[in-house]
């Protein structure tokens, strides 16, 4: 009998260390897109706040408990990441398992913040991006999902087929950074 | 020549650096145009046109003349101001435009001929005969004109693009963007300021002005220091802010003038948006135009100042100044004071000021000539008529201040002339959120800076809701500026205005007399104001000479444009990140690795790479490898990885209505487990994309898209759920990368599934278009049965992470069962084979009635596209519809792209009929397959016809047929 043996998205790239930078995979679990039928917003921050003790995101924003996350995801999304939803919450909103659309990394270290901003056009230093506010943006050419996880620290989520493209592009970015500290 | 005690650079670093080769002594903090200067370089460039010797004008990225290369090789850097490079120890500088030498350069002899060179020479004189210009004359005429050379070579070196945020971008670190950085910087405001120079200070540094009780420079140094120390204040130093854009948005180039690091970058483009701006970027001192003014030692006199207070050099052993305003006598006053010899102040001004020291006054004159080849030796002035001779090695220019406006230009704002200083100033409002401050506002004395930017600062407060401190403006000098406009001394040899492209007096002259009476007629028609000088010195002489010789006033003559950049920004420096790996972001499916171990030809389909064939030993071309993978799939199985094609989930209570509006057909009628074909149609009645289909649900269906539309597809989607019916309960979401998903297609496919999956395959449970949940070697995933390649064929979904695994399981179990792994080459001849259409088909242009699926648009319902489609003309029997075609002799190789003919007609516009969109050699039937477009083709199928490919050359008699060559009755697929 043949066997499926599992690959993470970003096998054999990661983790990249750049002076006092890092890029490291990070697996998020299990990530479910809710996205809430037509006025059911309300319910299913009521059904996620009891199941995980999390509500339902406002725009921007990423909420976290232990390693639950909710992950605002764009227009009338959220990404559960790290248990599965009820399945009755399909009743009042559609849920399409994505735990292997996405490829997940974490940037952190000292210089976070100037590494993004030779990437991303969105302002991230933390008076604009606080521990816990997330945005859907551009990375390059690319479209990710970028969340504050912590102080000089940054989840990524890029497209599974991307990773390759995103460790070459955020590396090139921490070498440029690092390079400019030491001159 | 150093002037001891004088000077900000640090006397005890020393540094060494080359010039043509030549080895120098510097210090630190030392410009290459101070350095050459200490040193009595007085031929620093050849110019653009004349080649004519040119020394050292400006201390600021303003200079025309002193233009060098710098680095080597891949790193070579042309058209460097010597004025902005530092020197580092072991720089490289070259002179450039000059051969063999900058001392002796053989197309001076361009200067001889000048008479006949003037501006518009080259469009009269080299029209004839006309094919020789882009053969002959441009090449030479490029040879011998020009500035530096590029390497030809790929940049090697790190450049880069980055973004910042701020609520106020403070530009130039002047007096006024100093005090408006404080002003902003100590309310708490987000601050960026920005100065192109190494130092913050401006001309603070340039001149020996007190701010309160100590010297300029020491001021500026202290704001420097108090500024760095505020976390809320970023300080940008070697950083131009070349251009001001849509909603707050400035571009701005940060240099890294050091000696190559390896892995920093040479340069970053920034991104800066910005609440607000404080344009604090100073003024640029005028020439006046007088014949022979651009010879070796000819400098503004603000420059001299320059050299001789911020970097202690003396610009000459006698010095003369020439100007038209009291800032003349400040230079005068400055070198004298600093023991240089000043040999004579000529000012225009009959009512000039009397001498502040020990030098002669000219008032009322001019300087009328100059001597010196090779640097200046002698100046001729004319005082009330009578020719006197000074013998000078250094003339100090001042004909006034030119406010540096260009940024608020930027925005189509026009500069506002005021007769009172003689300048053009920035127009108010001219790029919102922008104020201007201090110089480039014309305020011109140090007290009126320090006021206007602390004013400007306070106002931004203000205006972004914050509460400004009372501003703490240091006392400093508030000499008036007194200026009496003077533009070009009149004479008949050449004067020059615009010195990077040699334009003079008489060129603008010339335009006028030739009727370019326009100041941007004039422009190109003299190329004043153009190439890396954006006209920065000569813009304002030049239409005032040419509102002189019109007789008009300045004010109605006007500007020309002044365009972003400012200062040049680099190719390399825009396209950062985006050589190689940056250009385009790869996607790669899961069987990537294992395509390319096999040799593999990867191909590019939208972002995607997808393996072209897969070549099996012996095989020597492609056509051998796709023909084996036809033949295979036809007779066994083969496995093709179509995790690329879009995949894009939709749930909701009104899925099901929303499928029946974006697709021509009907997907409400669509039982649970089964797959239908769709086909969607833009609004505008043309066909946009096709695919599959399935419903694995009441409320839940997966959309199938093309690779390459999947996005467009999406977007699509969006549009018509956010636009055309919000009250619909539908959520989509992609899940293209969810799923890695292969075809397993031949008649062997059941037989290689039914060992993987937990159930085996059956008519009954799995017929053709059944789709459902499965177990695929004890993982959840999805089977399709749908077909591309015309045979018995399924479609096999996994997660992604097992994508690697699955294929690898596949084919080696097809490799078993005489099958294999085959590429887009074999996907593409099968379909053909098959009459499938794909995007060569339904290239944006056709319609469901072209392609023969007008019976699809369902009658019963309405859809997006339906009511255009039916636009007259559109449904017409007479328009192009898709035929097969096949060669008359069965040697032929019908070719994509070729038009088609009547058999008999000339093969001309008029007589066209159709075209070729796909063509392929069939293995199956032994003979090259085509699909086309054709007027009336349905109508005409067994006609003979002509096949003309203009661009290959080659024709070819073909049949018309039914596009669909291979079992037309579908019995394999169903089989």
């Amino acid at each position: 009998m043949d066997e499926l043996t599992a690959l993470t998205p970003a096998h054999g790239l990661l983790p990249v260390s750049v002076g006092a930078l890092r890029l490291e995979e990070v697996d998020l679990g299990i990530m479910t897109s809710v996205a809430p039928f037509r006025d059911k917003q309300k319910p299913v921050s009521d059904a996620l706040q009891s199941a995980c003790g999390l509500a339902y995101p406002a725009p921007n924003q990423a909420v976290r408990a232990d390693d639950t996350r909710i992950i605002w995801f764009g227009r009338d999304m959220a990404l559960l990441c790290g248990i599965a939803p009820d399945p009755a919450l399909a009743s009042i909103a559609a849920l399409t398992d994505q735990s292997d659309a996405w490829a997940g990394v974490v940037l952190q270290g000292v210089g976070s913040v100037d590494v993004l901003a030779r990437l991303v056009p969105v302002d991230m230093r933390p008076a604009a991006m606080p521990v816990g506010a997330t945005a859907r943006t551009l990375l390059g050419h690319m479209s990710v999902s970028i969340t504050a996880d912590g102080p000089d620290r940054f989840i990524i989520l890029v497209f599974r087929s991307m990773t390759e493209t995103l460790v070459h592009e955020v590396r090139e970015a921490m070498e440029a950074v690092t390079a400019r500290k030491t001159r | 020549m150093r002037i001891e005690g004088k000077g900000l650079v640090d006397r005890t670093r020393k540094l060494r650096f080359q010039f043509d080769g030549v080895g120098h002594n510097a210090f630190a903090g030392d410009t290459v145009a101070s350095a050459l200067l200490a040193k009595g370089q007085r031929i620093v460039a050849r110019s653009f046109k004349y080649h004519r010797p040119r020394g050292i004008m400006t201390a600021g990225s303003e200079e025309p003349n002193a233009l060098v290369t710098i680095g080597q090789g891949a790193a070579q850097e042309p058209n460097v101001r010597a004025t902005v490079q530092e020197i580092y120890d072991g720089l490289k500088v070259h002179s450039q435009n000059a051969w063999p030498s900058l001392g002796f350069d053989v197309l001076e002899v361009n200067d001889f001929a000048s008479p006949f060179l003037g501006a518009g020479f080259y469009y009269k004189t080299f029209m004839w005969p006309r094919s020789f210009w882009e053969r002959l004359y441009e090449p030479v005429i490029r040879r011998a004109a020009g500035l530096g050379a590029l390497s030809g070579q790929s940049v090697e070196e790190r450049y880069e693009k980055a973004y910042a945020f701020c609520d106020l971008l403070v530009v130039g670190a002047g007096p006024a963007g100093l005090m408006a950085a404080l002003t902003a910087g100590r309310a708490g405001a987000d601050v960026i300021l920005c100065e192109q120079d190494s130092v913050l200070g401006g001309r603070l540094h340039a001149e020996d002005f007190k701010v309160d009780a100590q010297s300029g420079s020491d001021w500026a140094m202290a704001a420097a220091a108090e500024l760095a120390g505020m976390s809320n204040v970023r300080i940008m130093t070697h950083t131009s802010v070349t251009g001001a854009y849509d909603q707050g948005t400035f571009g701005a180039l940060e240099r890294w003038p050091g000696a190559p690091h390896a892995g920093s970058p040479r340069e970053t483009f920034w991104r800066i948006a910005a609440r607000r701006c404080v344009l604090a970027a100073g003024a640029l001192e005028r020439q006046i135009a007088f014949a022979n003014n651009d010879r070796p030692g000819i400098m503004t006199a603000s420059a001299v100042r320059s050299y001789l207070h911020r970097f202690g050099v003396a610009a000459g052993t006698r010095v003369a100044v020439f100007g038209n305003n009291d800032d003349a006598h400040r230079t005068a006053r400055d070198l004298d004071a600093a023991g240089v010899e000043v040999v004579g102040l000529v000012d225009t001004r009959e009512d000039a000021p009397r001498a502040q020291g020990d030098f002669p006054v000219f008032a009322g004159a001019v300087v009328e000539n100059t001597r010196g080849r090779r640097g200046l030796k002698e100046v001729m002035v004319n005082a009330g008529g009578r020719i006197r001779r000074l013998e000078a090695d250094c003339l100090a220019v001042s004909g006034g201040w030119n406010p540096t406006v260009h940024l608020t230009c930027h925005m189509n704002g026009k500069p506002v002339w005021r007769e009172d200083i003689a300048s053009f100033v920035p127009q108010d409002g001219a790029v919102p959120g922008l104020i201007a401050a201090g110089a480039c506002a014309g305020d011109f004395s140090t007290l009126a800076c320090l006021k206007a930017g602390a004013e400007a600062a306070q106002a931004v407060l203000k205006d972004i809701g914050m509460k400004p401190k009372a501003a703490d403006v240091p006392d400093a000098e508030e000499s008036p500026y007194r200026i009496r406009p003077y533009w070009s001394v009149p004479g008949h040899d050449r004067a020059w205005l615009d010195f990077q492209n040699d334009v003079t007096v008489k060129d603008i002259a010339l335009a006028a007399r030739e009727n370019f009476r326009s100041v941007e007629h004039m422009k190109r028609y003299t190329t004043q104001g153009m190439a890396p000088d954006q006209g920065k010195n000569s813009n304002v002489a030049a239409l005032a000479v040419l509102a002189d010789v019109t007789g008009r006033g300045i004010p109605e003559t006007g500007t020309t444009t002044f365009r972003p950049p400012f200062t040049p920004v680099s190719i390399a420096a825009m396209g950062a990140g985006a050589q190689g790996m940056g250009f385009a972001p790869r996607r790669l499916t899961t069987s990537h690795a294992a395509s390319v171990a096999r040799g593999a030809p990867m191909i590019e389909a939208g972002l995607w790479y997808r393996p072209s064939y897969f070549p099996a030993p012996g095989e020597s071309t492609w056509l051998e490898a796709c023909n084996r993978e036809v033949t295979m799939v036809r007779s066994a199985v083969g496995i093709c990885d179509v995790s690329t094609l879009g995949k894009i989930d939709i749930q909701g209570p009104d899925a099901a209505a929303f499928l029946d509006f974006v697709y021509t057909n009907t997907f409400s009628t669509l039982k649970p487990g089964r797959v239908r074909y769709g086909l969607m149609l833009r609004e505008d009645g043309h066909v946009m994309d096709d695919g599959t289909t399935a419903r694995l649900g009441d409320t839940h269906f997966v959309m199938t898209t093309t690779t390459a539309a999947a996005g467009a597809v999406m977007r699509h989607l969006e549009f018509v759920h956010q636009g055309l019916r919000p009250d619909w309960d539908v959520r989509f979401t992609s899940v293209t990368e969810q799923w890695a998903q292969f075809a397993v297609a031949g008649p062997k496919s059941r037989d290689l599934l039914n060992g993987l999956l937990d159930q085996p395959l059956t008519d009954a449970d799995w017929p053709f278009m059944a789709c459902g949940p499965v177990q695929v070697a004890g993982v959840a995933g999805r089977l399709f049965r749908i077909s591309f390649s015309g045979e018995h064929a399924y479609e096999v979904a996994v997660p992604a992470r097992y994508g690697a695994s699955l294929f690898a399981v596949l084919v080696a179990r097809a490799e078993q069962m005489g099958g294999g792994a085959y590429g887009m080459e074999a996907l593409n001849v099968l379909r053909i084979e098959k009459g499938h259409i794909t995007h060569a088909e339904i290239h944006s242009a056709t319609t469901a009635f072209d392609v023969g699926f007008a019976r699809m648009v369902s009658a019963k319902k309405d859809c997006v596209g339906k009511t255009m489609a039916a636009r007259p003309g559109l449904m017409d029997e007479t328009r192009q519809q898709l035929v097969g075609l096949k060669p008359v002799d069965a040697t032929g190789m019908l070719t994509a792209g070729a038009h088609i003919f009547e058999r008999g007609a000339a093969a001309r516009r008029v007589n066209d009929q159709g075209y070729v969109t796909s063509v392929a050699h069939s293995p199956t039937l032994g003979h090259s397959i085509g699909l086309g477009f054709l007027a009336r083709g349905p109508a005409r199928h067994g006609e003979t016809v002509r096949v003309v490919d203009a661009v290959r050359g080659s024709e070819l008699l073909a049949t018309v047929c039914a596009p669909v060559f291979y079992d037309p009755e579908g019995g394999r697929v169903r089989g």
